[in-house]
């Protein structure tokens, strides 16, 4: 083999890797321009921001009980009592945080633990391949939330858990997109060329695969954030959460829905601030995923069902 | 997954619907056995077993003793997993733990109750998305395009109880008083029984589930109209109405047909949520319920019941799709 050849493919490669670096926050970048990828944004940083700081600007405690069950809003209390006279507004702005820490976490913990599965059962194929696609598919027969509440059952309702348990049900999703993408990418010349200079699997698999799939990864970051601020505000509002004087934006609605309509604030803010926390992060990923794939996203589902059809019924018909 | 030799001289000889259906029926039986393995055990790994859950802290060694014996819990894993296992078959599940009903008993109802909100909000969801889509890629980029587009990315991934507070405030408490915005449902009397207090968890799965199907079949009907085959039948001088019906739709109806089953397979954990909110007598409540008393033959067995109706919907799903693509319907 030419050296010089061998050497510029080297470069080469280190150098796609570095431009994959810039790439990621070019995209972003992009993103944030189209219009649609502003407003998702902006309302997403927004409500962060609201869930981030909220505690420092919350008028009482949220947890001591300061107002009447229920009482109407008040110029001392801008959105009422709640079921046991507590402040709205505070338990409202003390009530994200915690709740997008944890959907953060669970996301992080999925999108890293699916792409690790998805990459190296598309680059080390065989069995390793079977019996990890085996284990997605028995995951993915239970409804995500079913799947959340059975771990929860097992292993109790600790906060760290919860978001190991939702973290691990986005693991299947993740793994199968992620194992699409990186089997055309394993084919690549580059990648024979760094196992023949003896690159170690691992080395091939973080070097040169994960570098091309920025752009899926990205999305799926991006879908995985939505799933879990759904899932964890679902299991908030189930009351398999964070244990009850503390105030939650899911858990809130639930302790609420009586006195709709004696306070309709203390369950429609918390659930306006759930909605379009949502509505951002599944606007800007939207936007993401039109720049960085360069089409209009199928629902994300459909694509990974038409992969498994594909693979298994026509792949070789 | 490799192919041996072997199967691929059947594949040859089968057809392709048929290889597919047998293929996977068996891959879906043993996908179930292991869910069934997974779920007995993980549920028997719970801390401190079902009888010590059940009696707490007033728990004394003999009442203990008595109790393992008779959830034949003195018994061995295994003579455990098959008493179990065959009790799925033959209707024995044993009794709750909470109520100390038998299973089947507890269950059944909400399994007719969850049964008729599934297929009804479906059935509606299809119609109203697959309509709607169509009709948004035929005017494509009018005002009703641009408007059920913008709605359907709004709604798309919003949880499903804020949506059924939304509907609670506007029809219910405070905005109008049309329906009632807590099912109450005496045992015994089935929910379409009483068809309006199916309406508010209809409505909010309906809505929930429309717009993936909506997008995907605006994207997919676009895509067909934009053929070259659609583009020679309009040369050829086929009316705009018989090019449309019998040329583009056609091409349109796999990946709609996917989405159809992925949304039957969301609104089996959807349900959870939604009778949750609506105090709704259906499976998902009585899951919900089950986990939070830990009445571990409950949660064992609708676990069960939602994963074989997610491996059936999988199967229809592709085995329909795949007779609805006319170019992958001959083997060849």
């Amino acid at each position: 083999m030419n050296v010089d050849y061998h050497l510029s493919r080297t470069r080469e490669s280190s150098l796609l890797a570095r431009v994959g670096r810039q790439q990621w926050l070019l995209v972003l970048r992009r993103a944030a321009r189209t219009r649609r990828g502003m407003f998702g944004l902006i309302i997403m940083l927004f409500i962060a921001l609201i869930a981030a700081l909220g505690p420092l600007f919350a008028p009482h405690s949220s947890t001591s009980f300061v107002t009447s069950s229920f009482s109407a809003p008040s110029a001392a209390y801008p959105f009422g009592g709640d079921d046991l006279g507590r402040d709205v507004l505070s338990r409202v702005l003390d009530g994200g945080w915690v709740l997008l820490l944890m959907a953060i976490g669970a996301t992080a913990f999925g999108v890293i633990f699916g792409a690790a599965v998805g990459v190296s059962a598309a680059y080390l194929r065989g069995r390793i391949d079977g019996v990890l696609m085996r284990a997605v598919d028995i995951i993915l027969a239970f409804p995500q939330l079913v799947f959340a509440l059975l771990l929860v059952s097992i292993i109790g309702p600790k906060l760290w858990l919860i978001v190991l348990a939702v973290g691990f049900s986005h693991i299947p999703a993740v793994a199968r997109v992620l194992r699409s993408a990186s089997l055309d990418v394993s084919e690549r010349d580059y990648v024979k060329y760094a196992e023949m200079q003896g690159f170690s699997r691992v080395g091939v698999m973080f070097k040169e695969i994960l570098p091309n799939l920025i752009s899926p990864l990205m999305v799926e970051t991006g879908l995985r954030l939505t799933y879990s601020i759904v899932v964890m505000a679902g299991l908030e509002f189930l009351g398999f959460g964070q244990p009850p004087p503390a105030p939650n934006w899911g858990s809130m609605i639930s302790e609420n829905q009586i006195g709709l309509s004696a306070n309709p604030w203390a369950v429609i803010v918390p659930a306006l601030l759930i909605a379009l926390l949502t509505i951002g992060t599944n606007t800007y990923t939207d936007a993401v995923a039109r720049v960085a794939l360069g089409v209009e996203r199928k629902p994300e589902e459909a694509v990974l069902l038409e992969n498994v059809a594909v693979g298994e019924s026509t792949g070789s018909l | 997954m490799p192919v041996t030799k072997v199967s691929q001289l059947e594949r040859q000889r089968m057809h392709p619907i048929l290889y597919l259906l047998r293929h996977r029926i068996l891959s879906g039986i043993v996908t179930l056995f292991v869910v069934s393995v997974v779920v007995f055990t993980a549920t028997e790994i719970l801390p401190g077993n079902a009888a010590y859950a059940i009696l707490g802290h007033s728990a004394t060694p003999r009442s203990l003793h008595a109790l393992e014996a008779k959830l034949h819990l003195n018994r061995g894993i295994f003579d455990q997993y098959w008493t179990w296992l065959s009790g799925l078959f033959t209707g024995k599940l044993g009794n709750s733990l909470a109520s100390n009903t038998p299973v089947w008993a507890l269950v059944k109802p909400r399994l007719i109750n969850s049964g008729v909100l599934v297929l009804v909000a479906g059935a509606l969801g299809t119609a109203i998305g697959v309509l709607f889509g169509v009709i948004a890629a035929l005017r494509k980029d009018s005002w009703f395009d641009h408007l059920t587009s913008v709605l359907a990315l709004t709604v798309t991934a919003m949880p499903e109880f804020v949506v059924a507070i939304g509907l609670i405030v506007l029809l219910s408490t405070l905005v109008f008083h049309i329906l009632p915005s807590v099912s109450m449902l005496v045992p015994g009397v089935y929910a379409w029984q009483k068809p309006s207090l199916l309406v508010l968890p209809v409505a909010t799965l309906v809505i929930v589930i429309v717009p993936y199907l909506y997008r995907m079949t605006r994207a997919a009907t676009i895509e067909a109209l934009e053929s070259d085959y659609v583009e020679m039948a309009r040369l050829k001088g086929v009316p705009e109405w018989r090019v449309t019906l019998f040329h583009a739709l056609p091409n349109a109806v796999a990946p709609v047909i996917q989405v159809i089953g992925l949304n039957f397979l969301y609104l089996a954990g959807g349900i959870v949520i939604v009778e949750e909110v609506f105090n709704f007598p259906g499976v998902g409540q009585g899951l919900v319920n089950a986990v939070s008393n830990r009445d571990i033959p409950v949660i064992q067995f609708i676990v069960i019941v939602l994963a074989t109706f997610y491996v059936f919907v999988n199967i229809a799903t592709d085995v329909i799709a795949l007779a609805a693509t006319p170019r992958r319907r001959i083997g060849r």
